[in-house]
């Protein structure tokens, strides 16, 4: 009897033993879950402490267009001077294609996003471009049926008109989209709002002193509505900079770097050769030389001169008309700082050893003595590194292009406090926007984050949706015509551009450091 | 495969701890796949380099394979840390894990000549830590602990007087 119950209780014991074996995982498990739970509280808190601390939790993507609307105003009239591969692309964003570019785009699949872009209520009837091909091309976009909006759009018969003075002679166009080489840009500007019209310019404004106080007198004293082709300002990444700039995250900036980072020969303009390596069409027969060149000295056609106009000052400023311009435009929406002090440029013809004028490597550097601020621009067309555009402050450095990221300076004073804590790290962005996330603010933490963040885009994102800036930039010029609004890129800030960036070339060509008189209003 | 012998109880605490330890990184490798939001394969298999290049283009390239791919991953990740961990089906799940990790290893070896743009974990020479674990995991699968220390234990016990029944 007494052995039973002590066999009894062994076997209770193995029993009881056996269960515990079996059991052994599931406090594993409750710890496992436990501290997955603690790491997750941990990930949360970090996110929101820093955009709580920012005061930047009400930050959200802002509701540029509301989709699909109803057509505003009443139609307007559109003419085109110069039909190169720039105005193609603005065409497409005025709401007009070529059917082979409509072809194509089908095949690639992208045509269905081009489709979705909302009606501006425009029609182009006037095309004028002194090469033929251009010229045809041209027409054909105008006349072209498929449009965005469900084909709703109107289509009025399109004219070509052989001088562009024929073109802004003629009432029925309102408003002109300047699209030309630059050394056209001003005069055609002026000439176009003596005549009564809008004017969307392609940038850069100028190519001298001279060309930017005639155009500047003559729009500033009509009142047509001129914008200027820097589309940045458009993108929605690019108002929440806005914000946060507004917000002083950055603390004291003092100092603004820019920069071109480019290794192509296109990159580089030389753009004369087809995808086949063949030259590009056109000839004395079929584009008017003498037009072409305008008010600038004789020379012989050539194919090169032609399709490669940028490597020569005649007709630009090089990399500083063609790229600084948007860098300044990006900065000045910004910071607003208008026009330097004083301006340095160096650099020269280190790689590209064609007959080019235009250095292809280029250092620029403004002084803001009032604002207490440098900007430099620092451009290279042999290397492709690329090296951003950067907000420099005390407290937290911005990077942004496509999309913005946000990071705590080791040594920050306002950040201090949260850097010893560990709730901000100074190794990555602390704050980052991409376009992907639809425009809503998202605090680092994991490396896979830090990965996605990275990407950029050229188009920009709303409501979920992909819209082309440059769309968005039309659209505007569209709405302020319509309803007599200032523009982003009006007249002043075109000034100030222009100031900038002819002081740069002054510096760059006489060798010397130049400045800007500001009660003459004169660069000496 | 009959066992005949037993474990001394050093023997089996380091195999159980190896078991736990490793049933811990899958568990977590999958749960975290979960918590990020928008979280893809894509991005480690667009690394992918050696014989499962194509194949892992292929993947990419087509949505909806990726998006199983990507359940699968994640699910079977959490499936064989919580074998690993709880001791249930314990052979299974380390067979499962050691042919998952193999597959991670098989697309980015640290083959002389293959390069990644992703960081990877200290320095190595054609052999790494995922093959270690991958090796790992097949000792588990040699030595199984399940149904001494886990949930296996029951299994072993219900098939046990199943057969005794028969007999």
């Amino acid at each position: 009897m007494a052995k039973e119950l002590t066999n009894m209780n062994e076997n209770k014991t193995y029993k009881r033993r056996t269960i515990l074996k079996a059991l052994a995982g599931i406090p594993v498990l409750g710890f496992f879950a436990y501290e997955t739970l603690r790491k997750l509280d941990f990930d949360r808190n970090k996110k929101s402490i820093v955009i709580k601390e920012l005061g930047l939790d009400d930050l959200k993507a802002p509701e540029v267009i509301s989709g699909a609307e109803g057509k505003k105003g009443d139609l307007l009239r559109v003419g085109f001077i110069g039909f190169g591969n720039r105005a193609n692309q603005l065409s497409n964003s005025l709401g007009f294609m070529h059917p082979d570019q409509i072809k194509s785009r089908e095949k690639n699949g992208t045509l269905a996003e081009w489709l979705e872009q909302e009606d501006l209520n425009v029609a182009v009837t006037g095309i004028c471009d002194v090469f033929d091909l251009h010229a045809e091309r041209g027409l054909a976009t105008a006349a072209n049926e498929v449009r965005p909006g469900g084909n709703s759009g109107q289509n009025l018969p399109a004219k070509r008109y052989k001088s562009y003075q024929d073109l802004l002679n003629d009432k029925d166009i309102d408003a002109v989209i300047v699209a030309t080489p630059d050394h056209h840009h001003a005069h055609i500007t002026s000439e176009a709002v003596k005549a009564g019209k809008h004017v969307y310019c392609e940038k850069s404004i100028c190519r001298t002193e001279e060309e930017l106080y005639e155009v500047y007198d003559t729009v500033r004293n009509s009142d047509r509505v001129f914008q200027l082709g820097h589309q940045i300002t458009q993108n929605v990444i690019f108002q929440q900079a806005k914000e946060i700039i507004k917000r002083d995250i950055l603390g004291k900036i003092t100092l603004v770097e820019t920069t071109t980072n480019r290794n192509t020969a296109s990159g580089a303009w030389i753009r004369h050769l087809d995808s086949d390596g063949n030259l590009k069409p056109g000839d004395e027969n079929s584009i008017d030389w003498l037009q072409w060149l305008g008010s600038g000295p004789y020379e012989p056609f050539t194919i090169d001169r032609y399709y490669n106009w940028t490597k020569f000052f005649a007709y630009d400023m090089g990399m500083l008309g063609q790229l600084f311009t948007h860098e300044f435009d990006a900065v000045n929406q910004l910071l607003r700082i208008g026009i330097p002090k004083s301006a340095v440029a160096s650099g020269g013809i280190y790689y590209w050893k064609d007959n080019r004028e235009i250095p292809d490597v280029l250092n620029a550097v403004f002084e803001y003595p009032e604002k207490e601020m440098t900007l430099t621009y620092s451009a290279n067309l042999a290397s492709s590194r690329p090296r951003g555009r950067v907000f420099n402050g005390h407290d937290a450095n911005m990077e942004l292009g496509g999309s913005l990221s946000i990071t705590a300076d080791w040594d920050s004073t306002r950040y201090a406090e949260q850097i010893k804590k560990g709730i901000i790290d100074t190794d990555g962005p602390m704050i980052s926007i991409s376009p992907g996330s639809g425009g809503d603010v998202d605090a680092i933490t994991s490396a896979t984050e830090k990965y996605y963040a990275s990407r950029g885009l050229t188009t920009t994102n709303i409501n979920g949706r992909r819209v082309d800036v440059t769309h968005l930039h039309i659209k505007e010029w569209l709405e302020c015509i319509r309803n007599g609004k200032q523009t982003s890129c009006n007249i002043e800030m075109a000034f100030e551009e222009g100031v900038t960036c002819v002081m740069a070339n002054k510096s760059y060509l006489e060798k010397r450091r130049v400045e800007w008189d500001p009660v003459n209003r004169k660069i000496v | 495969m009959k066992s005949t012998k037993t474990f001394t109880t050093f023997q089996l605490t380091t195999l159980v701890l190896l078991r736990l330890l490793i049933g811990w990184q899958i568990l977590y490798e999958g749960i975290s796949k979960l918590l990020i939001p928008n979280w893809s394969s894509a991005v480690f298999l667009r690394e992918s380099q050696w014989i499962l290049k194509g194949f892992a283009n292929w993947i990419i390239s087509h949505d909806g394979v990726l998006q199983v791919v990507d359940f699968l991953n994640t699910w079977g990740l959490i499936a064989i840390g919580l074998g690993l961990i709880l001791g249930l089906f314990t052979r299974l799940a380390a067979i499962a894990g050691a042919s998952l990790v193999f597959l991670y290893y098989l697309n980015s070896p640290p083959l002389i000549g293959l390069e990644y743009s992703l960081a990877t974990e200290g320095n190595c020479l054609i052999f790494n830590k995922t093959l270690i674990e991958a090796v790992a995991l097949i000792i588990l699968v040699a030595f199984p602990t399940g149904s001494i220390i886990g949930l296996d234990i029951f299994i072993s016990r219900f098939s046990k007087s199943k057969t005794m029944k028969e007999e």
